[in-house]
């Protein structure tokens, strides 16, 4: 009797374990484009996705999940097109050969990482020395850099956004953060503490700029389309869309990698706040 | 025979409006019994084993997940790892040397935790004494669905609010540098940990029976008295898992924490800054795990913080539940 009660235990499992696998398997058949990365480039595909939807009629679904998750998705072949605020690491092109992909970047767009501090902030300007002094914990009151006498709280991404690395590549130079700096988990979140806090100093890309908050010179440039665009301004960077291999010409995945040269397309790259790459 | 049922079920239909199952089964009929019988209570098996099985693959899979970050080379090397992990408050996982030092985090997560604990007791307490033995019958029955709600408001919510609201209120009317601080999380974590406080030792409380407080006014013990010298020590093993409770709630919390307290990797100095930024285990994971490249010693280094979180909060539950078996217990008479 228990025996006979342990196989029809055994019997439901498979079961229930075939019908799971059959349903995992049918979603997954399902034909569309698919977007996986960086949160900064994220806007632009989903205004590129909205047009394309009622142009090519497909379904485009896009992900915002950071770049470098992006990148892991389009190595796992989870998704069509990474979108990512930083090249491609070393290792990470290593990984994705040995699995069969090969990643080609298309870049869509340059953007800037603006310094800014609240507006009642006498300082207009900073090096990038300065900056980096800062965020190391070597300088730590604003009268030190011609300012009131208040602590700087000094605000940065989290290290697993892609604005923190090229932050901390082009103004740390890869050296650690002090264990003071805190840290914030998204853009509007940078913005708002800085808004709120008189001794804050933070970064965020140029979209998020506007009267709240001041934005510095850095080395005595001010981060503007022209000089994130012809990458004088210290913190800019281009935008990726990586796809595996060349996208095949005349589909949809094509068209959405070089929308970004239309004027539709930059007119939407504009109005989020980045710089578009073509010189019109 | 076939005689003999058909007048039992001719009977039986008298005797029971519309009922038509004849008392003898075919063969095939009881087989399908049978089977219906155990295929139904192996389905319902399985669908319980799987939370049961469910937890016990969540410790394997982090500990095996974690295990990599102190066994990979020689022991002396796995017990540096160990050293550094408990000792060193330096956490700089993506540095060209990288440095695991998980002290920082720790301290961090207790800060929080107890934090919230100083200010959600005591409120926590007088509302469940207030609730139990002192509000009217209809004024409870309308303050305690009230409380729950509190439980039920998602953390995400409680973080946006810290954020904009709390942080720079706590910046303007208490001058603090920053307002996303170690007060901060410990005074939201405290509101989310009260519904779980309050209701759990409630209940403790009410669970003392009325002949006891009854007693305690026959002996002449004013009301004051009977509450603080009677019930609160009667109901003590349930008050304490309602703080146990609440001390799981505001450990294991990440959302707000990650939004309110700051994030600095560091131990606030002096101890008692409470204005200053910390950061818990829980916002590192969250914080970290998005850009970690599966396998990486970084990755294993997160697991170790996530089992240790695992083990401080198993530890606490089980606790909890000793108390409250004890007071089970109490409710049902036996002490």
């Amino acid at each position: 009797m228990k025996t006979v009660k342990n196989h029809f235990g055994v019997f439901a499992a498979v079961v229930l374990a075939v019908m799971m696998f059959v349903s995992i398997a049918t979603a997954e058949e399902k034909s569309a484009v698919g977007l996986d990365g960086s949160t900064t480039v994220g806007p632009i595909g989903d205004a590129f996705a909205e047009v394309f939807m009622k142009s090519h009629n497909c379904s485009i679904t896009v992900k915002k999940t950071g770049s470098g998750d992006g990148v892991a998705a389009l190595i796992d072949g989870r998704c069509d097109i990474a979108m990512s605020s930083r090249f491609l690491k070393p290792e990470e092109f290593k990984k994705a050969v040995e699995k069969g992909i090969y990643p080609v970047a298309h870049t869509v767009a340059m953007d800037g990482v603006c310094i800014i501090v609240h507006p009642s902030n006498p300082v207009k300007e900073l090096t990038g020395q300065q900056v980096c002094d800062i965020y190391m914990g070597k300088i730590t009151n604003w009268k030190d850099l011609g300012g009131p006498d208040m602590p700087i709280v000094a605000i940065s991404r989290d290290t697993s956004s892609g604005t923190y690395e090229v932050f901390h590549e082009k103004v740390l130079k890869k050296q650690n953060m002090a264990a003071g700096v805190e840290y914030v988990n998204a853009n509007p979140q940078a913005y708002a503490r800085v808004k709120t806090t008189p001794g804050a100093i933070g970064y965020v890309g140029l979209g998020f700029l506007d009267d709240n908050v001041k934005s510095l010179k850095i080395d005595g440039i001010m981060p503007t389309k022209q000089t994130i665009a012809d990458g004088t301004y210290l913190v800019s960077r281009p935008l990726f869309l990586f796809t595996n291999g060349y996208p095949k010409l005349g589909s949809v995945i094509h068209a959405f990698c070089i929308f970004y040269l239309t004027e539709e397309g930059q007119s939407i790259i504009e109005a989020k706040g980045f710089v578009p790459m073509t010189n019109y | 025979m076939a005689k003999y049922s058909a007048q039992i079920a001719g009977k039986s239909k008298k005797a029971a409006a519309g009922f038509t199952r004849p008392l003898l089964l075919t063969p095939s009929e009881d087989m399908l019994g049978f089977l219906s019988g155990h295929l139904g209570r192996a389905a319902l098996f399985l669908i319980t084993a799987t939370s049961v099985v469910a937890v016990f693959l969540i410790f394997y899979f982090v500990i095996r997940e974690s295990a990599p970050f102190f066994f990979n080379k020689s022991f002396p090397a796995a017990m540096a790892r160990i050293k550094e992990f408990f000792t060193d408050s330096g956490w700089y996982p993506a540095a060209t040397e990288p440095r695991y030092g998980g002290l920082a985090l720790i301290v961090g997560s207790l800060y929080v935790t107890l934090g919230s604990l100083i200010l959600a007791v005591p409120l926590g307490l007088f509302a469940a004494i207030f609730l139990s033995d002192i509000a009217p019958f209809n004024l409870r029955q309308i303050c305690k669905p009230v409380i729950e709600i509190l439980a039920a408001i998602p953390s995400v919510a409680y973080g946006f609010f810290a954020v904009m609201v709390f942080a720079p209120w706590l910046q303007k009317s208490l001058g603090f540098s920053t307002g996303t601080n170690a007060l901060n999380a410990s005074v939201i974590l405290a509101i989310m940990a009260l519904p779980t406080i309050i209701s759990v030792s409630e209940d403790a409380m009410s669970a003392i029976g009325r002949e006891t407080r009854e007693a305690s006014y026959a002996l002449g013990a004013t009301r004051a008295e009977t509450m603080v010298k009677v019930v609160i020590p009667a109901a003590h093993s349930g008050i304490l898992a309602a703080v146990i409770l609440g001390m799981m709630r505001a450990m294991g919390e990440t959302m707000v924490v990650w939004m309110a307290s700051g994030n600095a990797g560091r131990i606030p100095s002096p101890w008692w800054d409470l204005s200053q930024s910390i950061r818990t285990m829980t916002a590192t994971i969250a914080g970290d795990m998005g850009e970690t490249p599966k396998n990486s010693e970084h990755y294993y280094a997160l697991f170790t913080v996530g089992l240790t979180l695992l083990l401080f909060t198993f530890s606490l539950n089980l606790v909890s539940e000793y108390l409250l078996g004890k007071v089970m217990k109490t409710s049902r008479g036996g002490k």
